[in-house]
C-alpha cells in the first residue's frame, strides 16, 4: 500500500495538473517526491473552485485555458505511476467525476495505478455511491475533517474514511497562512478520538516551521498553494523549484529526530 | 445534538446499496442534496435546524407575516391586465404584481424570512450575491432594518449594466464587494460568497437569493417565496371563480417561479411554464436555457440541470438580463421538468426586450428584464389560447434598474 506515513511528518503535495501544462506536471510530481514528498494529490481543475483562494485559483484558470480534462489527469497519473511508487491521490470537485461516471472514473483511476480519491464539495452523507465504486476498485476514500465537525460527524467522516483522514487546519479557503492556528491542534485530537488511520493537516502550511509544527501532532502536512505559487513564479524551471522548495521544507524532519512512525 | 442526517456512529449506506435519494432531507426526486465542503455542513445543519423550529414557530410565523405586510407591502394586487388581453386577442391576461413590493421585487420575501432567522441564531453578519442586484438591494434593506452588517458580492460585469442597484446597496450601508472572476456574474459571486462564508461561518449567515445551493435553501427559499401563489390562488378564485389555465413566470434560479407555481402544483389542470434565457442564440455559452442544453450535474452544492462541457467544466452563460444569467436552476424545478409537472421554454434576448416595452405601452408597467421573459412567452402563446382561459403572469420586478440597458438596447422614436 503506497499511502503510507511512515515520516514524521511526511508530506502530501497537491499541484494542480495541467498548470501550467500536463508535461510541466508530471516533471514536476516526480521531481517532488524526489524532493522528499510521500503522497502526491494530483488536483484536478475545475472552473468554479469554491474551497479553493486566489494561489489555487489561477493555477485552475490557467490549467483550464488549454482544456485540462480529468481523462488527461488519469493517463497523466498512469505515466507517474510507471516511475515512482509515491502515495497518488485525486483531488477533485465532484463535478468533473460525475460527468465521467464514478464508476468509469473508478475504474480508470485504479488502472492508473491511483491510490485514492478526495473529493471536496462531497460529504460522507452524499457519498454512498462514491464509496461503494471505490471500495470496489480498492481505492482509499479521503474525507475533509473541519474544525466546525461536530464529534457526530468527525465519528462519520472517521467511519467513512480510509488511507487518512485530511484535517482542515482552519474555516476557509486553501491558501498560505502566516500562523499556523490552534484549531488545528484541537481538531486533530478530536478525529483521533475516532480513528486510528493516519491524520494529514492541511490548509496553510507553507514554511518548514509550520511543517515542523504539525510534525507533532499529526502524521503529515499537505501543502498546496506555497508549491502551486512556486510553480506560478518560476516558469520554465517549475520541476527544479519545486523539488528545491520541498528540500527545505523536509529538512526539518532528520532536525526533529522523528520517531513515532505510522503506517 | 438534535440532527438527525446522520444515524449515530453509523455511515449512510457504507458497504452495501447506496441509500441513494433519500439519504438526506432537501431531495426533490433526484435532485437537490447538499454537496459543499465539510466546513460548511455544521452550518447547513444549525441552519436546518433552526428554520425547523421557526416555521413550526407561531410567533415566527406571525411577525414574518406583519413585516410582509407592514413592511414589503403585502399582499400585492393581481391585476386584470385590459389593454394588453384585447391587444394579444387571446385568454384573460392577469398579472401578479410583486414588482409593486418595496425595494421592487419579490426578493424581498425571501430576506425578511431569513433575516428573522439570523436574528434567531445570534448572528450579526450577512452575507449575500447578486446578479442583477435585486436581491443585493432587498438585502441590503432587511440588514438596515435588522442592524447587521453587510457584505453583498456582486460580478464586476454585472455592476456595470446594474449601476443603480450598486448605489442603492451602497446607501442602505452595505458594502459590495468587486468579483472579478470567471464570468463576473451571478456564479461568480455566489463562488465568493461561499469563500466567504466558508472562512467566517460561525459567524456569518449566507443569505442565499434563490432556490439553489446545499439543502435547506431550496426548500426554504421557496417556503418563504410561495406566498405568492397563495395570494395569486385566492385572487383568481375571487375574481373569476375558477383556477388559471396557465401560469407563467421567469426562472433564473428559479424564486419567483416556484413562489407562484407551489401552491398550484396539486390542481393538476393548471399548466405551469417557466421562461428561461433563451439570451442570443443557441451555443453553448450565448443562453442560460438549463432544459434547452443543460445536463444533470453538481454546482455551488446541489444537484440540477447544469450548463457543462463534456469534461464537466461549468459553461458559459449569457442573458440580457443578469438574474437569468446563471448556469444552473434550483433542483425543485428540476424535479417539475423531469415529472413533466411543469414546462420550461426560453425566450431570447430581442424576445424578452420587446416584450418589455409592450407591457409598458399598454398597461403602464414597466417589467424588470427578468420578468419580461415571461410577459414574452405570454406573447407567443396568447393567439393559441381560447379567449375563455385566463393566464397569470408573475411580474416578478420592476424596470427601473433596467433602463440603462433598455436605452442601450431599444430605439425608441423622439
Amino acid at each position: 500500500m503506497p499511502l503510507s506515513f511512515t515520516k514524521r511528518p511526511s508530506l502530501v503535495a497537491y499541484v494542480t495538473c495541467g498548470d501550467p501544462d500536463l508535461a510541466t506536471t508530471r516533471d514536476v510530481v516526480l521531481a517532488a517526491i524526489e524532493g522528499g514528498a510521500d503522497v502526491i494529490e494530483l488536483g484536478v481543475p475545475f472552473s468554479d473552485p469554491v474551497a479553493d483562494g486566489p494561489v489555487i485559483q489561477r493555477a485552475s484558470e490557467r490549467a483550464l485555458k488549454h482544456g485540462t480534462t480529468l481523462d488527461q489527469v488519469l493517463k497523466l497519473s498512469a505515466e507517474v505511476r510507471k516511475r515512482s511508487q509515491a502515495g497518488l491521490i485525486i483531488f477533485s470537485y465532484l463535478n468533473p467525476i460525475m460527468r465521467m461516471g464514478i464508476s468509469r472514473f473508478c475504474a480508470a483511476a485504479s488502472e492508473a495505478g491511483i491510490d485514492g480519491a478526495l473529493i471536496t464539495d462531497l460529504p460522507v452523507e452524499e457519498a454512498g455511491d462514491h464509496l461503494h465504486e471505490m471500495r470496489k476498485r480498492n481505492l482509499a476514500s479521503v474525507f475533509l475533517a473541519a474544525p466546525t465537525s461536530t464529534d457526530q460527524r468527525l465519528q462519520c467522516i472517521a467511519n467513512a474514511s480510509t488511507g487518512f483522514v485530511y484535517a482542515v487546519s482552519r474555516t476557509g479557503v486553501t491558501g498560505v497562512r502566516k500562523q499556523l492556528p490552534k484549531d488545528a491542534r484541537d481538531l486533530v485530537r478530536r478525529i483521533r478520538s475516532h480513528t486510528k488511520l493516519p491524520v494529514a493537516v492541511g490548509f496553510g502550511i507553507s514554511t518548514p516551521e509550520q511543517f515542523a509544527a504539525v510534525g507533532e501532532f499529526a502524521d503529515a502536512a499537505v501543502v498546496g498553494s506555497a508549491i502551486v505559487e512556486t510553480i506560478e513564479r518560476n516558469p520554465g524551471k517549475e520541476p527544479e523549484a519545486v523539488a528545491e522548495f520541498i528540500r527545505q521544507l523536509t529538512a526539518v524532519r532528520s532536525q526533529l529526530s522523528a520517531g513515532s512512525a505510522k503506517g | 445534538m438534535a440532527t438527525a442526517t446522520i444515524p449515530k456512529g453509523k455511515t449512510p449506506a457504507r458497504g452495501k446499496k447506496p441509500a441513494g435519494s433519500t439519504a438526506v432531507p432537501g431531495r426533490f426526486g433526484v435532485y437537490g442534496g447538499r454537496y459543499v465542503p465539510e466546513t460548511l455542513m455544521a452550518a447547513l445543519e444549525e441552519l436546518e435546524r433552526e428554520y425547523e423550529r421557526a416555521r413550526r414557530d407561531h410567533s415566527f410565523q406571525q411577525r414574518l407575516g406583519e413585516l410582509l405586510r407592514q413592511y414589503a407591502g403585502r399582499p400585492t394586487p393581481l391585476f386584470f391586465a385590459r389593454r394588453l388581453t384585447e391587444k394579444l386577442g387571446g385568454p384573460k391576461i392577469y398579472l401578479k404584481r410583486e414588482d409593486l413590493l418595496h425595494t421592487g421585487a419579490h426578493k424581498i420575501n425571501n430576506c425578511l424570512g431569513q433575516a428573522l432567522l439570523v436574528e434567531r441564531m445570534g448572528k450579526h453578519r450577512v452575507i449575500a450575491e447578486t446578479g442583477a442586484g435585486q436581491h443585493g438591494v432587498a438585502t441590503a434593506t432587511v440588514c438596515a432594518l435588522f442592524g447587521f452588517e453587510c457584505v453583498v458580492y456582486m460580478g464586476t460585469e454585472d455592476m456595470r449594466r446594474q449601476e443603480l442597484n450598486v448605489f442603492r446597496m451602497r446607501l442602505l450601508g452595505a458594502e459590495v464587494r468587486r468579483v472579478d472572476s470567471g464570468s463576473r456574474t451571478l456564479k461568480d459571486a455566489i463562488n465568493e460568497a461561499m469563500r466567504d462564508w466558508v472562512t467566517n461561518v460561525r459567524t456569518t449567515h449566507y443569505l442565499l437569493g434563490s432556490v439553489l445551493g446545499a439543502h435547506p435553501y431550496p426548500t426554504m427559499v421557496r417556503d418563504f417565496q410561495m406566498v405568492i401563489g397563495r395570494e395569486a390562488r385566492a385572487q383568481i378564485l375571487k375574481a373569476e371563480g375558477k383556477l388559471p389555465t396557465a401560469i407563467i413566470a421567469c426562472v433564473g434560479g428559479g424564486s419567483n417561479s416556484i413562489g407562484i407555481f407551489h401552491e398550484f402544483i396539486n390542481d393538476r389542470k393548471v399548466q405551469l411554464t417557466g421562461v428561461e434565457a433563451g439570451g442570443r442564440g443557441e451555443r453553448l455559452g450565448e443562453h442560460a436555457a438549463r432544459f434547452r442544453g443543460g445536463s444533470p450535474g453538481v454546482l455551488q452544492g446541489t444537484y440540477s440541470y447544469v450548463l457543462q462541457d463534456e469534461a464537466g467544466q461549468i459553461a458559459a452563460t449569457h442573458s440580457v438580463s443578469a438574474g437569468l444569467d446563471y448556469p444552473s436552476i434550483g433542483p425543485e424545478h428540476a424535479w417539475l421538468n423531469d415529472t413533466g409537472r411543469a414546462e420550461y421554454v426560453p425566450a431570447s434576448d430581442s424576445e424578452a426586450l420587446e416584450a418589455c416595452t409592450l407591457l409598458a405601452r399598454s398597461e403602464g408597467i414597466i417589467p424588470a428584464l427578468e420578468s419580461a421573459h415571461a410577459v414574452a412567452e405570454l406573447v407567443k402563446r396568447a393567439p393559441k389560447m381560447k379567449k375563455s382561459d385566463i393566464v397569470i403572469v408573475n411580474v416578478s420586478g420592476r424596470g427601473d434598474k433596467d433602463v440603462g440597458i433598455l436605452r442601450e438596447n431599444l430605439k425608441l422614436q423622439d
